[in-house]
């Protein structure tokens, strides 16, 4: 077991997490909660996989993978914000229809056989860093560096441009907002729109770079929600994000090497001699989310933090002094 | 208010948007969702058309292999007995909006629980069938409300988001089943566990077709009657009992609940058990009745995520639960050899899509004006 390696392959699983958590937080930045991310990322790994099958071009995949999760976004957008409808269950109807539609269309892609996958390559000077250079830029994927730009990015434009700011606007105090001309039902179904887009981002990682394939629902396992979990716990601020998604890419990793070695510590390794205890290793992600959860809740009313004030609210224009 | 203008229609069609003052009359919101309904089998028509299948010929052969004869309506109502169940649990749990969608993961551990008893073993295998059923239910019963229980709790005291939470222990749950099935309880090395005694399992129809013929072949189980129990209980609790007052009251306005010296966190607390409890007796009567051995995957069918669907499509109606769940047992029994088979699932999400935006129908009036509007 080289915890290098698996601080490598962690940082490059981590990928799909960072770009889910935030597509994520952009949208609820701007008020609206979406449980639809799972459904939205099934879409982009399903549509991702087979438009690199058809067109053996894996940019031109990513970019349909992209739209096509944007665009079903916008289901939710037009139900949320026009039609004020329930935030939650919205956007659980939006996974289901998500993993429906993914699985109607993505019939038979299972056995579709290998596609050419987005590239990998080191960065120059910075891969001789030692040990960081070997975890973070030797023969990452395009899209683990992507995502490394998308952080800061992501954290200057929420807090440090106009744009940013009336995003916050609009999810905090959104009459606000309008009052000062913005338009409150535009940027919510933009924000939404760039959360399917980063869905389907997160989607098509999987499919074109992490673990190449389409093998149905497995193909994200949960992740999704995962993500919607390490939104509370990055308390809507990119650089937490990156640092939950890495740690959780870094966990899938172990649990998959954990098993092999014979001894672990210096003792018998049980993993290896009971193959059925892995099924407690794989219950780990999803058991620490909800340990994450609990230490960001926990944080968030000591610090008296909190989600953005509107998130899950509907904003009607006229109706009392929100 | 919003407005918006349908130009390209002759002149200006102007539709107006106006909040609904007095409350539309009974049979409205029904007329309403039946709408919805049909809206979704038309775009998830589209969606077969579209992905190469033939929409109509789908419809006909989802009705047909599931309302066709008597016997198929019977497998219909073994589809629909545990749906009835997962959708009780979610009713009463968004009644007080709390949104367990945990409801998979408790129907498998209350399986689990009920298997125990019978694989542990905590009653030797000769045991009377009228101790073995009550235990085994009480067994996933309580299971089921220990993994309801655990985001009630969390939720609570440290405000931790339930959905989240919920649904993260329906893979813990999935995790856990599977360790006993491949490793515990296997059997010979199969993914499974040995089968049930008979006095283990619930009785069907067939069971007492040599005392009435008519019963030949016929599937439906006495888990039915846990789902119909169950329902009726429900319907007393909460539209009969101070508790249930208290359940509504909190989901309506929790302010006032809370002034009212209403204990929101015990009820919290209670209800996600309750809840959990109701979806683990759904899993009690899966496996006794239907699979009658621990074994994940015909455990692990969605029934948890159908539940959310039927408790919103029967408008959180203990007794309208009843009827819904038929239907979509219908959908889950057919779909089984649709092609391709994402197809049920996508119509039950398209379902519950064309619902959520029929609510505002309700909501709201719509007025169409031509010409200019003030």
């Amino acid at each position: 077991m080289d915890f290098v390696v698996i601080l490598q392959a962690g940082v490059a699983s981590g990928t799909v997490l960072l770009f889910a958590t935030l597509g994520e937080i952009l949208a609820e930045r701007s008020g609206v909660l979406n449980l639809g991310v799972e459904g939205m990322m099934l879409i982009g790994a399903m549509t991702a996989f087979s438009v690199t099958i058809a067109t053996g071009n894996p940019w031109i995949g990513l970019l349909t993978a992209m739209l096509f999760a944007g665009l079903i976004s916008q289901i939710h957008a037009f139900i949320t914000v026009t039609l004020q409808a329930d935030q939650v269950v919205s956007g659980l109807s939006l996974t289901l229809v998500g993993a429906g539609i993914s699985l109607v269309l993505g019939e038979g892609l299972s056995k579709a056989g290998t596609v050419s996958l987005m590239p990998n390559f080191s960065i120059p000077l910075l891969v001789q860093i030692p040990v960081l250079g070997d975890i973070f830029f030797k023969e990452q994927s395009v899209l683990v560096y992507v995502g490394y730009l998308m952080i800061p990015l992501a954290w200057y434009y929420i807090n440090h441009t106009r744009p940013g700011l009336h995003l916050r606007a609009v999810g905090e105090y959104p009459s606000a907002a309008d009052a000062l001309g913005i338009n409150v039902y535009r940027l919510r179904y933009f924000y939404v729109f760039i959360g399917g887009i980063f869905a389907g981002l997160a989607g098509a990682t999987i499919s074109l770079a992490v673990s190449p394939g389409w093998f149905s629902e497995l193909t994200t396992g949960g992740q999704g929600w995962i993500a919607i979990g390490l939104v509370i716990f990055a308390q809507w601020d990119p650089f937490r994000a990156a640092l939950g998604s890495y740690a959780f890419g870094a966990l899938r990793r172990l649990i998959l090497d954990i098993q092999a070695p014979l001894t672990l510590f210096g003792v018998d390794n049980p993993f290896y001699y009971n193959p059925y205890l892995s099924f407690f290793l794989q219950m780990l992600p999803y058991a620490f989310t909800v340990i994450v959860l609990v230490i960001g809740s926990r944080e968030a009313i000591r610090k008296r933090l909190g989600a953005p004030a509107a998130l899950g609210e509907p904003y009607i224009r006229g109706e009392r002094g929100k | 208010m919003a407005e918006w203008t349908a130009s390209k229609k002759r002149g200006a069609l102007r539709v107006q948007l106006e909040p609904r003052l007095d409350v539309p009359p009974a049979w409205f919101p029904v007329a309403v969702s039946l709408g919805a309904v049909f809206v979704a089998l038309i775009l998830g028509g589209i969606v077969i058309a579209f992905s190469g299948g033939n929409p109509f010929a789908t419809y006909a052969y989802i009705a047909r292999a599931s309302f066709g004869d008597i016997g198929v309506l019977s497998d219909t109502i073994v589809k629909a007995t545990p749906i009835i169940l997962t959708a009780l649990a979610c009713s009463i749990a968004f009644r007080m909006k709390l949104w367990n969608i945990g409801a998979e993961g408790q129907f498998i551990m209350g399986a689990w629980g009920a298997s125990a008893v019978v694989l542990a073993p905590l009653l030797p295998p000769e045991t009377t069938r009228w101790l073995f059923i009550p235990a085994m239910a009480l067994a996933g019963f309580g299971m089921g409300g220990v993994w309801g229980l655990i985001p009630g709790y969390l939720k609570a005291k440290f405000n931790v988001n339930e959905i989240i939470s919920s649904l993260m222990l329906n893979y813990i749950a999935v995790s856990w089943v599977n360790y006993w099935v491949f490793g515990v309880w296997s059997e010979g090395g199969f993914q499974m566990s040995p089968k049930f005694p008979t006095n283990a399992s619930l009785p069907r129809l067939s069971d007492y077709a040599e005392t009435i013929p008519f019963f030949r072949g016929l599937t439906t189980h006495a888990g039915l009657i846990f789902g119909i129990l169950a329902a009726i209980a429900l319907w007393f609790i909460v539209y009969r009992s101070r508790w249930g007052y208290e359940i509504r009251l909190i989901g309506d306005n929790p302010r006032a609940a809370k002034y009212a010296g209403i204990n929101i966190v015990r009820n919290t607390i209670l209800v996600m058990a309750l809840s959990g409890a109701l979806a683990g007796l759904g899993g009690v009567s899966e496996v006794a009745g239907v699979v009658r051995r621990l074994q994940t995957a015909p455990l692990n069918a969605g029934y948890g995520f159908t539940g959310i669907i039927v408790a919103w499509l029967a408008k959180l109606h203990p007794l309208a639960i009843i009827l819904v769940s038929i239907l979509f047992g219908a959908l889950i029994l057919a779909g089984r050899e649709i092609q391709p088979s994402g197809i049920p699932k996508m119509i039950q999400g398209i379902i519950l899509v064309c619902l959520i935006a029929s609510d505002f129908l309700l909501r709201y009036r719509l007025r169409f004006t031509r010409g200019e509007v003030e």
